[in-house]
């Protein structure tokens, strides 16, 4: 607690300087030692061992404590963090990573060539499924000398380097996992990385606290004495939180998007919605192909002209995000500008249902269709009245079901369900985090997955094509006559490009920088007096 | 009936109740006349203030009317109570008229069975009932039925028990009547004024269970209620507070109105027993 009560005095300290930062920002003002930083985790994760869990909790506040090889700009060019440099081979098979020389684990042992090689082939593909597809293209991995690293794929695969991220595989310490099972290993209840900070104190429902490491292997950094995460499960606990200064700065979804516009309001607080752009989560009405209705294209396509994406981006998420013009996000390679969903237009959604035979009865109702609330807050459930208002429009009735998290993934995994709402990160790649939802290989009953049923030879050859591609540029024109054609037949009818809102005091310097946004490691984060 | 509505009227509370639940009623049966549109529909800009864009009670987030989904919920929240009232009393009211008039071995275990629910706190048990059933406006209705029923049968059972006893009843053995004939045609009327007075509370009580359920994000998510209204402006109430005290007033309004009424009928059932509490004030 007195970690707490010294960052309070230290918030309340600064108040009187606040006006003159942000000139001194624009001057490049040189950097603070000391400080703790007061921020918010929301939902409390299970535990901080990436890999273990991946939810974004836990990669939030675990990106601090563990690094990845490489660290991707928010245009997705990967920088240095690990690794010192890497190349690949002429014949695109062999990665080489060259390690830094003095980066040492939290217990004080060096992080060396045989860790990085325990993680990408046995600790990751082990825990994580999305690692084990990746990792398990990996032909040999081998270690010319303690500090390099060669990956030999078996086929060239051009979005490898996306998968080094903190995120996707945060390198951990052979000698605390090796031999035993890596999910229940002592080192998963206290964490230990090669990150600016160490785990020092979780009080369960209450705060997690993070300090600094004193040899970290950039000289000086990191700024921050500590960090320290507050649980706060109630929203407007949250926003009140920050309103009052009892944390100076909240990520992902700690404050609702209705709230954002009153934050933004505040002088002493700076809003940013990017940081997202490597998960770049889209979100779309899920739709199960199995039901007559919505395996008809004109339907699914009335449906997606039945609704006004600018109406959600600006009424329901208030400005953070964006309408969504086709299944690969704006942020990520491969987006074809030119490919896009035609506009908001009911009466053309009426003639479609028409042309599809649904013709509405005397209530007016052409056909009644179920639609599962996502339950993940409230902010989905009048998304889903929305959508229920705009469908009723033109004839489709929307029955709305309420369910809770557990079932809503169980039933989307079933293939229960006729609509719901999902979103889907999106990795940086669109054979990374699109492919999955849309190819017929991964017509599968696990969440995530193509559960809808689509299924159309043409985009999986497009899909693979793209993938074992050798150059962006085959790649590239695969994923735009993909993007042409999804586009067309609407498998899944896509709303928004999302986007969270990052919220800090001004005094909090360099809380966004990357790609990844507030997952990055925070060594260069530091407060200003 | 006239005397009856000269005792009744001697309450004052009790006859502003009634006109309450008669403005209530008349404004749940005259939803469709005064607000045509369905209450979910997006008329005008979110947040509206009262008095502004002709939204008498101002917008919520989606801009929808509150008035309207006021008046559209007053007709579910009546519904509700009412319907799940009736269950609750149908199976209240057998089986406490078993345990009382039967006795013996049938009267333990109707009471232990009764007891059994009474000692689960009801809401949490409504909340459990909803939760496995999915919210529906039928699920709703059972749980609220589930929870309400014990204190009617315990009530019923205690007034037949007193009941079977009296000549009249013991004159309508002699004469060789059916085991159900008395108990519907000798004992039940006699039963009646406590039930009656016991049953307005109960509809109060389940307008109040659903109100909460739906709060909690339980209700039936096709069906406007009061509920309904106050849980999803509680997270707006420091931006628009008309969204959660609007509706927070109808349910308290309906809910005193029906306390009210139960008050007053009970005086006009018992006169004796409200003369005597006249003096005593």
């Amino acid at each position: 607690m007195s970690m707490t009560r010294r960052g309070l005095m230290a918030a309340t300290a600064a108040a009187p300087v606040l006006m003159c930062v942000a000139d001194a920002r624009a001057q490049g003002i040189a950097p603070r030692r000391g400080g703790t930083l007061t921020t918010i985790l929301q939902p409390e994760p299970p535990v901080l061992q990436i890999g273990v869990n991946n939810q974004g909790p836990t990669l939030i506040a675990a990106g601090k404590i563990f690094q990845g090889l490489i660290k991707f700009s928010p245009k997705l060019e990967p920088m240095p963090e690990l690794a010192e440099s890497w190349s690949l081979s002429d014949d695109k098979l062999t990665y080489t990573f060259k390690l830094r020389q003095n980066v040492k684990f939290h217990d004080g042992r060096p992080m060396t060539a045989e860790d990085v090689i325990f993680s990408v082939t046995k600790f990751h593909p082990e825990v994580a499924p999305r690692a084990r597809a990746i990792f398990s293209r990996i032909d040999k991995a081998e270690a010319p000398d303690a500090h390099t690293v060669a990956l030999t794929l078996k086929a060239p695969f051009e979005p490898f380097l996306l998968m080094f991220d903190v995120t996707a595989c945060a390198i951990v310490p052979k000698h605390l996992f090796d031999g035993q099972d890596f999910r229940t290993a002592p080192a998963v209840q206290r964490p230990i990385g090669t990150g600016p900070f160490k785990f020092a104190e979780w009080q369960r429902g209450n705060f997690i606290r993070l300090e600094r490491f004193e040899d970290y292997w950039k000289p000086g950094q990191p700024y921050l004495d500590a960090i320290i995460y507050r649980i706060v499960p109630d929203s407007q606990s949250r926003r009140l939180a920050l309103e009052t200064g009892q944390v100076m700065m909240t990520a992902a979804g700690d404050i609702e998007p209705f709230d954002v516009p009153a934050m933004r309001a505040r002088p002493n607080l700076e809003v940013w919605t990017d940081g997202w752009e490597y998960f770049s989560p889209l979100s779309w009405i899920e739709t199960n192909h199995r039901v007559p209705a919505l395996a008809d294209v004109r339907v699914r396509q009335a449906i997606s002209r039945a609704i006004n994406r600018d109406f959600i981006a600006q009424r329901l998420w208030f400005g953070v995000g964006k309408p969504a013009t086709n299944p690969i996000a704006s942020t990520t390679r491969f987006h074809d500008a030119n490919v896009k969903l035609p506009g908001f237009d009911p009466r053309a959604a009426a003639q479609l249902l028409d042309a599809a035979g649904l013709r509405a009865n005397a209530q007016g109702v052409r056909t009644t269709i179920k639609h599962l609330v996502l339950p993940y807050g409230e902010i989905w459930t009048r998304l889903s009245e929305y959508l229920r208002q705009s469908l009723r429009q033109v004839g489709i009735n929307l029955e709305l079901e309420s369910t809770d998290a557990g079932s809503w993934a169980r039933r989307i995994g079933a293939w229960e369900y006729e609509t719901s709402i999902n979103f889907v990160y999106q990795f940086g790649d669109p054979t990374l985090g699109v492919e999955r939802t849309y190819v017929s290989s991964n017509i599968q009953k696990v969440t995530f997955t193509n559960t809808g049923g689509y299924s159309n030879p043409r985009v999986d050859a497009l899909f693979a094509t793209a993938r074992e591609a050798q150059t962006a540029e085959e790649r590239r024109a695969a994923f735009s006559e993909v993007q042409k054609i999804l586009v067309e037949e609407v498998p899944q009818i896509w709303l928004m490009e999302m986007a969270f809102p990052t919220i800090h005091d001004k005094k909090v310097q360099n809380p966004v920088q990357l790609g990844t946004g507030v997952h990055a490691s925070y060594d260069d984060v530091f407060l200003t007096a | 009936m006239r005397d009856f509505a000269r005792r009744y009227a001697r309450n004052k509370g009790a006859v502003v109740g009634l006109l309450i639940l008669l403005l209530v009623l008349a404004m749940a049966l005259g939803a469709p006349l005064i607000f045509p549109d369905s209450p979910w529909d997006m008329v005008a800009a979110p947040f509206m203030p009262p008095g502004e864009m002709d939204m008498l009670l101002g917008s919520d987030s989606l801009g929808r009317d509150v008035a309207a989904g006021i008046a559209h919920g007053a007709r579910i929240s009546l519904m509700v109570g009412a319907v799940s009232t009736v269950v609750a009393l149908a199976v209240g009211v057998s089986l406490g008229a078993v345990a009382g008039y039967l006795g013996g071995l049938a009267d333990d275990l109707v009471m232990r069975f009764t007891e059994f629910f009474q000692t689960i706190p009801s809401f949490v048990l409504a909340i459990l009932l909803v939760a496995i059933f999915t919210p529906t406006i039928g699920s709703v209705v059972f749980a609220i039925a589930v929870v309400s029923w014990p204190p009617v049968a315990r009530v019923v059972r205690a007034e037949f028990l007193s009941l079977r006893s009296r000549e009249f009843v013991q004159a309508a053995e002699v004469l060789g009547k059916s085991r159900i004939s008395i108990v519907l045609g000798d004992i039940l009327p006699n039963a009646l004024s406590p039930i009656i007075v016991l049953s307005s509370l109960m509809v109060a009580n389940a307008i109040l269970l659903e109100s909460a359920l739906s709060f909690l994000g339980l209700g039936d998510p096709n069906l406007m209620t009061w509920g309904f209204l106050i849980g999803s402006g509680r997270s707006v109430i420091r931006l628009a507070w008309w969204m959660s005290v609007f509706p927070g007033v109808a349910i308290f309004l309906t809910v005193l109105a029906l306390n009210l009424v139960g008050e007053g009928l009970s005086d006009a059932m018992n006169p004796r027993l409200a003369r005597k509490r006249g003096a005593a004030a």
